[in-house]
Parts: structure tokens; C-alpha cells; sequence
């Protein structure tokens, strides 16, 4: 495979990414800011399953919203400190993406979509009959706290900067299991299973390890998002949850490290905007779906790289 | 304790034979198109939809609604099977499931939009009101009709599909259909009649269902998950399977339901990862 950006692009990629993220707050709400970033996280976390190793998980929200609630339940009621709310977040949602996994991957393509769906459905009615979620009001007023006991989170700014640290940091390790070997693996296990099989790989194995750590990042985006939000709502367990956030995957471009980024800042932004509209958002939503399934499934990010390439 | 038990059954059985009809549409248009119609949902809803609006607005009642609603849900599904489905072909089959949610969301939203959240109620036909007293039980005309006409429906169709010469170009469509194209069948055109006819099934459904659930834009789409779950404890091998299975799982839920309803909502899912670890291919699929 070419390698299409060269180092000092991706330094440079990095640094205005930096840059960005620094001015950001300044130039609009802190709170919308951070809403695009915990969204970026959990697309870059689908994106890992879905663009590196091929697998449609349409049940995503579960992890999502696990680690919300249960980030929100150790912050509120069990008196956690900001990281170890998180931390325990995190950990309920591995622990659900090896089950999930373990039982998603006995099938593949289309089947493995509709068993993470149902799986995900589970998680929901679980939260919903809960006594400690809140049923349809969710869980409110979860404190930000300190962080490690002397920063304050509770001011917007420390709470948006400490949103894209964790970001960049989650942002980064996918990146570096993109491009380590077993970032390779699993491009090879999805251009060609039966030939990654003879080649003596354990396929399986791969597979459910990146099913584990995409539901770990996404419960990452989950457990921030309890933090800096301070509630935790059904719909974030909910499919159409789910759904969302393959659009704005498949939107910014799969496979692409930055597409998921993309595709939910551009998203998130007309959701913004169009709020006003109602019910027409979800018409919009579809027909971007519709559209970029019959003309652009590279993706926004992954249309400019194939026309750079070209022209190189 | 006995009429609970035998409510919640035909309760079961009433949502089986919805199952079982639109997990029996999935089934056909997953056979030869290979692709997961994510919006059979949206259409169902459409379907019920047409027969409320037909009422409403032009004073078509149920049984004209009955014939009308799915060929109209049908033509829609012929023109989403020309225009976007077939040039979907030969891509990764999961570009159609993505196509078809996106549709779905369409659907669902200008429904919405234009109806609202709130259910809307549709009137037992004259001829159906009233019910049977079994003695342990009273059983509604309507439901029976229900049960009765959906069972029909679907061994029908298993009839068409596996015994007859339609259906046997069916059968050679989901083997090969290059090999039956190079025999002179004109593949194309059977794709989207296919599809048109899993959809209008999906439609018909939706005119019975009208006057027992609400008319509502959501009703389709906490449906769907269902029926997934079913396609999935079925596996898409067999159209006798998939009936069967549909009318299983709503007694399984019936049963749950008069047992410990709090569970009733999961039973499904939890059945589905059951099958799933023991056999894989679903109870009636093929393992590849």
C-alpha cells in the first residue's frame, strides 16, 4: 500500500489539529465544542472496527451509554473521583464488548450488524427498567468534580481543555494501532479473511480484540460525555444512537483517521443549526445517508485523499 | 390464571403472525438481493398509514385498503429497487442495509412531521367486530381474522416460492443469478418484482395491524428490531423457517410476558444470543 501522507504531513496534520483545538473554545460555545469532541471519539472508536477491520457494529450506543450511566452513577451516588468514574465507565464497557464480541462474531457481515442491534437493544431495556438510571428522565446533575483533587472542573474552559486532552490522547492511540502490525492485521483480515487465515493468524482473536478496544474508546466517549455534559439520557443507549454515528462515520470517510472527526463536526453543526426544524432533521439526516451511500461512500475525507492522489 | 395465560398467548400469537410476515418479506428480499431492508419498518408503517389516510381523507375502508395499501407500498418499492438499490449491486452487501436505514429515517421523519407523535385509532371493520366465547376465554373476531389470514398469507407464499414455476426461478435467482440470466430470465426485472413483493408484504401487514396497534410514525421501527432478532434465531435459510420462527417467538414473548412481564421486552434478544451459541447458522439457516 503508498503511503499517501508523508511525515511531515502528518506532523503538520497534527499540529493544526493542536491549534484548532486550543482556539476552539474561544470561537464558540465551550459546551458544543465538547460535545463534537466526545462525538469524534466515539466515531474514531467505531471507525476502528468498521474502516480498519471491516466489521458493521450497529449496536455502538450500548457502550456509549453503559459507561455514561455507570460514570454517572460513581460520580453521584458512589462519591468517585473524576478518573476513577471514568476509569469505571471504561470498564463496564470492555467488559460489555467482550460479550458482545464473543457472541457478534460467531457471524460476520450483515448477521453481525443485526446481532449487535439486538444485543444493544438488551443493554437499552436494561437501563430503562433500572431502578437507579431514571427511566425516561435519565440520570441528572452528575458533578464534574476535581480533578486529582485541586482543578475544578465545574469552570467550562478546564472542563473543555481536559475534554481534548483526553481526546487527543484517545485520538493518538488509535492512530498508533492504525499503523501498528496489528493495525495491519486487521486491514488484512478485511481485504481477505481466508488468506489472512493461512497465513497462520488467529483471526477470532484479532477481531475480538478490536471489538473490545473500540467499545472501550467508545465507552472513553461515553464516561466524558456524563462528566462534561452532567447527565446521562436514554438516548444515548438508544439505536438511533447507533445509527448516527455510522452516518457520521461513513459521512467524514471510513478507514480515514480523520473522516469520523469530520463527518461529526459537519453533523453535529447541522443538528445546531437546524434544531429549530424538528422532525425535518431526521429527513435530512436520512437523505445525507441516502446520498452518500449512492455517490460518495469514500467520504468527505476519504474523496479529498483520492483526488489528491490522483493528482500526485 | 388460565384466561391470563391463554390472553397472553393469543396476545403472542397475534404479534407472531406479524413477525412472521414481514420477517418472511426480509427473507425473500435477502435470498435474491442480498441486501437487508432496514426501512421493511418504514413501510409497514407506510402501509397502515395509507389505509388510515385512505379512510380519512377519501372514505376507502379496510377491505378496499387491504388490496390498495400494499400495491401502492409495492410500486414504491419497485421505484427504490430501480433507482437505488440496482446500482448497489456488487458492492459490499452492507451499502444496502446503510441505503435502506437512510430511507427509513426519511420515511419515519415526514410521517412524523406531518402526523406527529401521537397515535392515530383505526376502526375494526363492521364485519369483524365482535369475538367468540371459547368458554375459557373471549377471543376477538378481528384477532382471529388476524392470525388466520396471516398464517395464510405466509404458507402461501411458501407455497408459490417452493412449489411452483415462479418460484423455482426464485430459488435458481438466489443459487446463481448469472447462471439463470445466461437461460434467458430477465434477472433484473425479477430483482425488483422481488423486492416490490417483500415490501407490499411488509405493507399488508401494516393495513391488518392498523386497527389493533395505533397508527403511529414509530410504530415500524421498535417492530424491526424484533423481526431482526428473529431473522437471526431463524437464520434467512428457509421461508418455512422464518415463518415459523416469527409465530415461535411471539409465544415465547407471550408466554414471557404472562410469566415475568418485566422481561418480556428482552426475551427476544436473549433467545437470539441462546441460538447464537449453539447454533450459530440459526435454527433453520445453513451454514456456509
Amino acid at each position: 500500500m503508498r503511503r499517501v501522507w508523508s511525515g511531515q504531513a502528518v506532523f503538520m496534520g497534527w499540529a493544526s489539529l493542536v491549534a484548532l483545538g486550543v482556539a476552539a473554545p474561544f470561537v464558540v460555545y465551550p459546551v458544543f465544542a465538547m460535545n463534537v469532541l466526545v462525538m469524534a471519539l466515539f466515531a474514531s472508536a467505531l471507525n476502528l472496527l468498521l474502516g480498519y477491520a471491516g466489521l458493521l457494529s450497529f449496536g455502538h450506543a450500548a457502550f456509549l451509554g453503559s459507561a455514561a450511566y455507570v460514570t454517572g452513577l460513581a460520580a453521584k451516588t458512589w462519591g468517585f473521583g473524576v478518573l476513577l468514574s471514568m476509569a469505571t465507565g471504561v470498564a463496564v464497557a470492555a467488559a460489555l464488548g467482550l460479550v458482545f464480541g464473543l457472541l457478534a462474531l460467531r457471524r460476520s457481515g450483515i448477521y453481525f450488524a443485526m446481532i449487535t442491534l439486538g444485543l444493544a437493544q438488551v443493554v437499552y431495556f436494561l437501563v430503562v427498567q433500572m431502578p437507579w438510571t431514571g427511566g425516561e428522565d435519565g440520570l441528572q446533575g452528575i458533578p464534574r468534580g476535581k480533578l486529582l483533587g485541586f482543578l475544578d472542573l465545574g469552570d467550562s474552559f478546564a472542563m473543555y481543555f481536559f475534554t481534548y486532552a483526553v481526546f487527543l490522547a484517545a485520538f493518538w492511540l488509535i492512530q498508533r494501532t492504525i499503523d501498528s502490525p496489528f493495525g495491519q492485521v486487521l486491514r488484512a483480515i478485511r481485504e481477505n479473511e481466508p488468506r489472512a487465515i493461512s497465513l497462520g493468524y488467529d483471526v477470532q482473536r484479532y477481531k475480538l480484540l478490536a471489538f473490545v478496544l473500540s467499545a472501550a474508546l467508545a465507552g472513553l466517549a461515553g464516561s466524558l460525555k456524563a462528566i462534561a455534559m452532567q447527565f446521562a439520557t436514554l438516548g444515548d443507549v438508544a439505536w438511533q444512537r447507533s445509527g448516527e454515528v455510522v452516518l457520521m462515520t461513513l459521512l467524514g470517510g471510513m478507514g480515514t483517521v480523520l473522516g469520523p472527526s469530520v463527518g461529526v463536526l459537519l453533523v453535529v453543526t447541522m443538528e445546531n443549526y437546524l434544531a429549530s426544524l424538528g422532525s425535518w432533521v431526521t429527513v435530512i439526516t436520512g437523505a445525507v445517508f441516502v446520498v452518500m451511500v449512492m455517490a460518495f461512500r469514500r467520504g468527505v475525507v476519504g474523496e479529498i485523499q483520492a483526488l489528491l492522489s490522483r493528482r500526485s | 390464571m388460565i384466561q391470563a395465560l391463554s390472553g397472553q398467548l393469543l396476545l403472542g400469537l397475534i404479534n407472531g403472525s406479524f413477525y412472521a410476515l414481514l420477517s418472511l418479506g426480509l427473507a425473500i428480499i435477502f435470498g435474491l438481493l442480498d441486501v437487508v431492508n432496514f426501512a421493511h419498518g418504514a413501510q409497514y408503517m407506510l402501509g397502515a398509514f395509507l389505509a388510515w389516510m385512505g379512510l380519512q381523507y377519501l372514505g376507502i375502508g379496510y377491505w378496499w385498503a387491504l388490496l390498495l395499501s400494499p400495491l401502492v407500498v409495492g410500486a414504491t418499492g419497485l421505484v427504490v429497487e430501480r433507482v437505488f438499490l440496482r446500482r448497489l449491486q456488487g458492492l459490499d452487501n452492507l451499502y444496502g442495509l446503510l441505503l435502506t436505514f437512510g430511507l427509513a429515517l426519511v420515511i419515519e421523519g415526514l410521517f412524523h412531521h406531518a402526523f406527529g407523535n401521537s397515535g392515530s385509532p383505526y376502526p375494526v371493520p363492521e364485519l369483524l367486530r365482535g369475538g367468540f366465547d371459547l368458554g375459557f376465554m373471549y377471543l376477538p373476531k378481528y384477532r382471529a381474522w388476524v392470525v388466520v389470514v396471516s398464517l395464510g398469507i405466509s404458507l402461501g407464499s411458501w407455497f408459490v416460492i417452493e412449489k411452483t414455476p415462479i418460484g423455482a426461478y426464485l430459488r435458481a435467482g438466489t443459487e446463481n443469478p448469472r447462471l439463470l440470466q445466461a437461460f434467458g430470465v430477465n434477472v433484473p426485472v425479477m430483482f425488483m418484482l422481488t423486492y416490490g413483493f417483500g415490501v407490499a408484504l411488509a405493507g399488508f401487514a401494516g393495513v391488518m395491524a392498523a386497527p389493533i396497534y395505533q397508527v403511529t410514525p414509530m410504530m415500524g421501527s421498535s417492530l424491526i428490531m424484533v423481526v431482526f432478532a428473529v431473522v437471526v434465531i431463524g437464520g434467512m435459510g428457509s421461508i418455512l423457517g422464518s415463518i415459523v420462527t416469527g409465530i415461535g417467538v411471539g409465544l415465547v414473548e407471550g408466554f414471557t410476558k404472562f410469566l415475568w412481564p418485566e422481561a418480556a421486552n428482552v426475551v427476544v434478544f436473549v433467545l437470539m444470543a441462546v441460538v447464537l451459541l449453539v447454533r450459530p447458522a440459526g435454527l433453520f439457516g445453513r451454514q456456509k
